[in-house]
């Protein structure tokens, strides 16, 4: 430990500022969920349960979390695929533009929302109009379906990156096709690091509302009913039970993911982190 | 149990096996079938909706019916070059988001220092799941969690009332505070990552030299920190640059995200040549950062 005691004990401080700075604002919007008036004075004077009734019962916000739950489905699918078919062609390939790859994957969640929003609207109305298709769950599919190839991506290629390429051949040595090295050695390897890539696409597809302004039409997923609702003051008690719903529901499969295989999806995965991404790591 | 040598046959001539040594003796055809999918759809998809906006902004409005005209014109560009307001806002815009930046880094950074150094790896374990599950709740919520806690009834006005003050949290300051809120977590965790991979050795060999811990911090951590922070404010920088929701939520003010988002109704060509702002300018920010060899610390 280089680090001097007074060091220390400020970090300390330091971190726990940012952490109360982090959690602050969530534990109040939890507590407005419990509020009983209609306004949204703080201190909040009468407790209640009685809001989560009435959103559970609201026809707009099963519908919205239905409309949600399908595009997240759809495009953690479809981010599945790609994500992992070009991981793994980054990872045991040197190919001419292989730096490009990775540019072309990270750009969609490093350009702005408005600026991939307003060009699949464009697109969608200027080129998919003309073919028959018009604003719906396929126009919000795919347009997070395009972002979310990232998280896929990072995570099965730092997965790969550790594992190396020596097994797949030795699975080929032994006789084995390709099919086979994919399902008896490749798969097993990568089944954590896929697991957390797909909570983390689920996630993030669950929460978008930048994008999907643009891509679906007259369609609410739940973010986007909660923004056309911010704007009626009576609605706002629904709003409250809404957002906690919301946190709750996407935090969740981060915790997993991260247990599974100490993935942020940011900085990809970290070593010796999580029992399961441990055990792998002890492997040959 | 006496074990008997089995000598295998060789293996049966099935089309998958062939295959298998089909796509073996051509590994730039495997290669080839591996990149298809993804990379059809990047291009697709993506680049070529990238290309419509583009195409898109050299496009007119009909000035009576609002409709989009194809006729090939540089007037947006001439428009949003030579209005002062479109110039006024996309500065204020590049201001908050270096604001921004510069406030999640000094926030993100004890933080990160005291996750990749100090903390026992239990610790670091739970500070990194507690850092990560707000980054990826709902970011609507958040921000409208900040709207109802700088209103005039919120928490932090009703904080404020008995020291005698006031903050008016519908502003430019209430917004950067949100903003900041917002992307800490994208701050914290390539530095956090970047701290970890600082050998101790280093700091050792900094000391046995005769620095001081902050000669150590100034010259030895920050310079080996620093692609971290730049991988960082990649994310700051380009979400703070294209937002219009938390804008929206707080405050009257215009910024990039707001006009594009105001306007695209009635003259979607001049949003498309206005969106072209934020993508050079992030664009021009990934090749720095580039250099500077943020891209590994991501």
């Amino acid at each position: 430990m280089v680090e001097s005691r007074v060091t220390r004990i400020l970090l300390r401080l330091g971190a726990g500022v940012t952490l109360a700075f982090i959690y602050v604002p969530l534990l109040i919007i939890g507590l407005y969920a419990f509020n009983r008036n209609v306004t949204q004075a703080w201190p909040i004077e009468n407790y209640s349960t009685r809001w989560f009734s009435v959103a559970f019962h609201d026809e707009k916000v099963r519908d919205a979390l239905k409309l949600s739950l399908l595009a997240a489905l759809g495009a953690t699918t479809v981010a599945l695929v790609l994500g992992t078919l070009a991981s793994m062609a980054v990872a045991r390939y040197r190919f001419f533009g292989r730096e490009v790859i990775t540019f072309a994957v990270i750009l969609p969640i490093a350009l702005p929302g408005i600026v991939t929003g307003l060009a699949l609207q464009a697109t969608i109305i200027d080129v998919l109009g003309p073919l028959g298709v018009s604003f719906g769950l396929t126009t919000i599919i795919v347009g997070h379906a395009t972002f979310c190839v990232v998280v896929v991506y990072n995570n099965v290629i730092a997965r790969m990156r550790r594992t190396g390429g020596s097994l797949d051949e030795a699975s080929a040595d032994l006789g084995a096709d390709n099919w086979q090295t994919f399902r008896y050695v490749m798969f097993p390897q990568m089944r954590t690091a896929l697991l957390a890539g797909a909570l983390l696409a689920f996630a993030l597809s669950f929460d978008e509302v930048i994008v999907t302004i643009f891509t679906s039409g007259a369609q609410q997923t739940l973010p986007i009913w909660i923004f056309a609702t911010l704007a009626r003051p009576a609605q706002l008690p629904i709003v409250n039970v809404v957002a906690l719903f919301v946190i709750v529901v996407s935090i969740i499969p981060v915790y997993f993911a991260q247990r599974l295989a100490g993935s942020s999806g940011l900085t990809g995965e970290r070593p010796k982190q999580g029992a399961i991404a441990a055990s792998i790591e002890a492997e040959p | 149990m006496t074990s008997v040598p089995v000598v295998e046959p060789p293996p049966r001539e099935s089309p998958g096996r062939r295959l298998s040594t089909f796509f073996f003796r051509h590994s730039r055809v495997r290669l080839g079938v591996l990149l298809a999918l993804p990379l059809a759809w990047l291009v697709v998809v993506y680049f070529g909706s990238l290309f419509v906006l583009l195409l898109s902004s050299f496009w007119d409005t009909d000035p009576f019916t609002a409709e989009v005209v194809h006729d090939f014109t540089f007037e947006n560009f001439r428009r949003i070059i030579e209005t002062p307001v479109f110039r006024d806002v996309a500065w204020r815009t590049i201001q908050m988001a270096a604001l921004v930046t510069v406030a999640d880094a000094v926030l993100a950074f004890p933080i990160a220092y005291y996750m990749a150094r100090v903390a026992s790896p239990r610790t670091r374990d739970i500070l990194v799941i507690a850092v990560l599950m707000p980054l990826w709740a709902n970011y609507l919520v958040k921000a409208y969690a900040w709207r109802t806690i700088l209103s005039e009834g919120g928490v932090i006005n009703w904080a404020l009332e008995p020291l005698g003050l006031h903050f008016d949290g519908y502003s430019t300051v209430g917004l950067w505070l949100v903003f900041t809120y917002l992307w800490l977590p994208f701050m914290i965790l390539p530095i956090y990552a970047g701290l970890e991979r600082v050998p101790t050795s280093f700091l050792e060999a900094s000391a046995d030299l005769g620095a001081r811990s902050l000669t150590t911090f100034a010259r030895v951590i920050l310079p080996l920190a620093f692609p971290a922070v730049v991988a960082g404010s990649i994310f700051t920088f380009s979400l703070t640059l294209g937002d219009y929701i938390a804008p929206g939520l707080i405050t009257n003010e215009q910024f990039i995200g707001t006009v594009i988002y105001n306007i695209r109704g009635e003259a979607l060509p001049t949003a498309a040549a206005y969106s072209m702002v934020p993508i050079v300018v992030v664009i021009t920010y990934l090749f720095v950062a580039r250099k500077l060899r943020a891209f590994e610390s991501l």
